[in-house]
């Protein structure tokens, strides 16, 4: 039973993991445009900065 | 990829580093019209983005946006729409608008859901353990850390993913009737409240799973019909943003000034040059050209106007620059009007009671009354409390309208992707119950009962060889009815011969001159003909030697239109034709398409009348129409179609868009709404049969945490598969 006391924490924490990415993104607002987003990736458009 | 996508970001470091302290940092949100795909999206941000003073420029293809951050000392917004104008974009500034894609509440669902979804996947994979381990050899001390791990995870998370189901239902009991929500709210929070009691007592009792993955399916059924109204909003915004911002306009003393639209009174001088939008309902006083009135009729073809004639705010000067004389305020134009038309027509279609909410309202007392009754039964058979308790819970857990929830969103999504695949794209879910009422069927003549572009009418009358040398000057324009030469001599399929040195010239024609040839195509004065043809509107050909050539033009019934029509009548409907047409064209439109009712010569508010009086009658109508000037009525009818070239004023206030040349499109979306209806119904139908097996069950006190979570998944994937029939199913339509 001593693998629950490693294993629950660990897989807890992956799906947290997930979530954050999950609420970053949509922070970040990527899911405003997922029909330009589609476009761009084809394109071999130069990264701004 | 991240990085690319951050422009708040990206925004903020460019008004924050290495630029002069000279500059003045704006970001500008433009609505650019004709944008469809990739290339459109690059050349639009290429064009902005090379412009001198402007640091960034990001398309959003979702929303046809552009937002762009410049330095307002070196340029202005009306810069970059010409710079797009030239590229042949039309643009116009959004100001004081809501910068982000869609709502603030689209983005809250889908955070709500992500929480919901992550919850629901952990206490199912704790719950899973338990259940396999009741089988086992999984000990009550590792049982209990399992439910209290759950029920960790299932609190903040049922109390932070219900609050739009928990809201509503408040707000419903506050109005005293019942929604959907009702039943949802009190099966989540008792489910949860219950379990967390049984935790403490150490019990088994445990629903944490049920509540939290139910949340997490609603969510996802709501996210989705938010997202469908969003893209309809921001449409209509795009359309406001269409007004014209600002005008020439020419002062007693000579001078001409731009000044702001909410500025011009009636009375004032305004110029309207070749390319721009007319700002403000008037009169002609100087000048002749053509309007493009696409934004009020739906009808592609230039409407001619000269000195005296009136014209409307929102349309588009076509020929040579016009003086007109303003005879209403911005706030009195035709298209405020149609926009207030239209809001008042909508208010009254928010009235509307969708299916599951009438279901909701049998369903809820009956459920909420067995739960009592069971309660009160349990007490006085001498039972505890807490087991009375516990089983009224299993009642109201085991009735939790998981299938009932499903039943219509399911048969929605089906039906959905079903008239997706046949072009017709489904603004709203309530929109489908309204489609499946519908007992009669009224048309808009242009742009919905034809295909609203002109076609070659005389083509009998035209040789091979005239067409395809007018075809070969037509190719250089864009004028729909240059279009329309070089499409009949496509369908010929004559060869048409690229010539360079071919002149548009502007509001008379094309022209070629080289040191041998000169041909002309354009206006009758401009081709040196004086006989005047009867009103059908006509190029001419001139060719190098020989007569003048008439090539005449029509808009056309749709292929399909007499067979819809007669498909429609055959099934039970009442069809009618309303048009803002002159009466005779369109008594001969509807002879052509066998429509036996039809009325000409209406106004918006007199359309919206005239589906008053078929309301008063006890008829449900669905309203087809694409102008400006069917708006309102699209809004005001029971249910509305929308081909895809329509407004997008017209298309904000209809149901359903349907693309393509055809008509066939109306029939199918109703068939689809009709089967969607039915399925819906079966769908309660298998929702109540579960429940009369469960119920009895549950008001025993049998039911188990693994039956009901059986129970539940068994009912909702019945409902599920028996929705997707509807993609498949051969459907009917009938009045």
């Amino acid at each position: 039973m001593t693998a629950l006391a490693w294993l629950i924490p660990c897989a807890l924490f992956l799906g947290a993991l997930g979530l954050a990415g999950f609420l970053w993104s949509l922070k970040t607002r990527q899911y405003d445009d997922l029909e330009g987003a589609s476009w761009r990736a084809l394109g071999d458009e130069k990264p701004k900065g | 990829m991240g990085e690319t996508l951050v422009l708040g970001d990206d925004l903020r470091r460019v008004s924050n580093t290495d630029l002069a302290p000279a500059t003045c940092n704006e970001t500008v949100n433009l609505a650019v019209d004709g944008m469809h795909c990739g290339a459109c999206m690059r050349t639009v941000e290429d064009t902005l983005g090379a412009l001198p003073g402007v640091s960034l420029a990001r398309v959003n293809l979702s929303t046809r946006r552009a937002l762009v951050a410049i330095d307002a000392n070196r340029i202005t917004s009306e810069r970059l729409i010409e710079a797009l104008a030239k590229r042949g974009y039309t643009a116009v500034e959004l100001r004081d608008m809501e910068r982000h894609t869609f709502s603030s509440s689209h983005d809250d669902l889908l955070r709500r859901l992500g929480v919901a979804g992550f919850a629901a996947m952990n206490i199912m994979l704790l719950s899973v353990s338990v259940w396999s381990g009741t089988n086992t050899d999984m000990d009550s001390s590792v049982q209990t850390l399992f439910h209290w791990l759950s029920a960790l995870i299932a609190l903040p998370a049922v109390a932070y993913a219900g609050q739009p189901f928990f809201g509503s239902a408040l707000k419903a009991l506050k109005h005293r009737h019942l929604n959907m929500d009702v039943p949802i709210s009190l099966g989540v929070i008792l489910a949860t409240g219950m379990s967390i009691y049984q935790t403490l007592r150490g019990s088994e009792q445990i629903y944490f799973d049920a509540a939290i993955t139910l949340l997490a399916f609603l969510l996802l059924g709501r996210l989705l019909d938010e997202q469908m109204r969003a893209k309809a909003t921001s449409a209509a915004g795009n359309l406001l943003g269409l007004k014209s911002v600002s005008a020439s306009v020419i002062h007693q003393d000579g001078t001409v000034a731009r000044v702001p639209v909410k500025a011009i009174e009636p009375g004032m001088r305004v110029i309207a040059t070749i390319g721009e939008r007319i700002p403000a309902d008037g009169r002609v006083v100087q000048g002749d050209s053509e309007i493009d009135q696409s934004l009020i009729t739906g009808e592609s073809i230039p409407h001619k106007v000269q000195c005296g004639d009136q014209v409307y705010a929102g349309t588009i000067n076509l020929g040579q620059s016009l003086i007109i004389e303003v005879t209403r305020r911005d706030a009195n134009s035709l298209l405020s009007e149609i926009a207030q038309l239209m809001s008042a027509a909508e208010q009254n279609r928010g009235l509307y009671v969708r299916l599951a909410d009438k279901a909701a309202q049998l369903y809820a007392p009956a459920v909420h009354s067995l739960g009592l009754s069971t309660f009160v039964g349990w007490l006085a058979m001498g039972h505890p409390w807490q087991d009375a308790l516990t089983a009224a819970i299993a009642v109201l857990i085991i009735t939790c309208p998981c299938a009932l929830a499903l039943a219509v969103p399911a048969v929605q999504v089906a039906a959905a992707s079903r008239l997706f695949s046949k072009g017709i794209i489904l603004k709203a879910a309530d929109g489908l119950e309204r489609l499946a009422e519908a007992d009669t069927v009224v048309f808009d003549k242009t742009g919905t009962l034809t295909i609203g572009q002109p076609r070659l009418a005389n083509g009998d009358a035209v040789s091979d060889e005239t067409l395809a040398s007018a075809a070969s000057l037509a190719a250089a324009s864009r004028h729909p009815y240059a279009r329309a030469v070089v499409a009949a001599a496509e369908a010929r399929q004559l060869s048409i011969p690229l010539l360079d040195s071919v002149q548009e010239v502007s509001g008379s024609g094309l022209l070629r001159v080289t040191a041998d040839v000169e041909q002309r195509l354009g206006s009758a004065g401009w081709c040196g003909i004086t006989t005047k043809l009867a009103d059908t509107p006509a190029l001419w050909f001139k060719p190098h030697t020989g007569n003048a050539v008439a090539l005449q033009f029509k808009d056309e019934i749709r292929s399909d239109g007499a067979a819809v029509v007669a498909a429609l009548d055959s099934a039970g409907f009442r069809v009618e034709l309303l048009s803002g047409d002159a009466t005779a064209e369109v008594a001969r439109l509807a002879r052509q398409a066998g429509i036996a009712s039809y009325f000409g010569e209406q106004r918006p508010e007199q359309k919206i009348s005239h589906l008053e009086r078929l309301k008063a009658q006890g008829r449900k109508v669905l309203m087809v129409g694409d102008g400006l000037n069917d708006a309102p009525a699209l809004a005001a009818a029971h249910a509305s179609l929308s081909p895809a070239h329509a407004t997008d004023i017209a298309q904000t206030a209809s149901d359903a868009i349907f693309q393509g040349s055809r008509l066939a499109p109306v029939i199918e979306a109703i068939a689809v709404a009709q089967g969607a209806r039915r399925l819906a119904l079966q769908n309660f139908a298998l929702a109540i049969a579960y429940n009369i097996v469960f119920v009895p069950l549950a008001m025993a006190g049998l039911v188990t945490p693994l039956i009901a979570a059986i129970a539940m998944s068994a009912s909702s994937i019945t409902v599920t598969a028996n929705a997707v029939r509807l993609r498949t199913q051969n459907l009917k339509v009938s009045a």
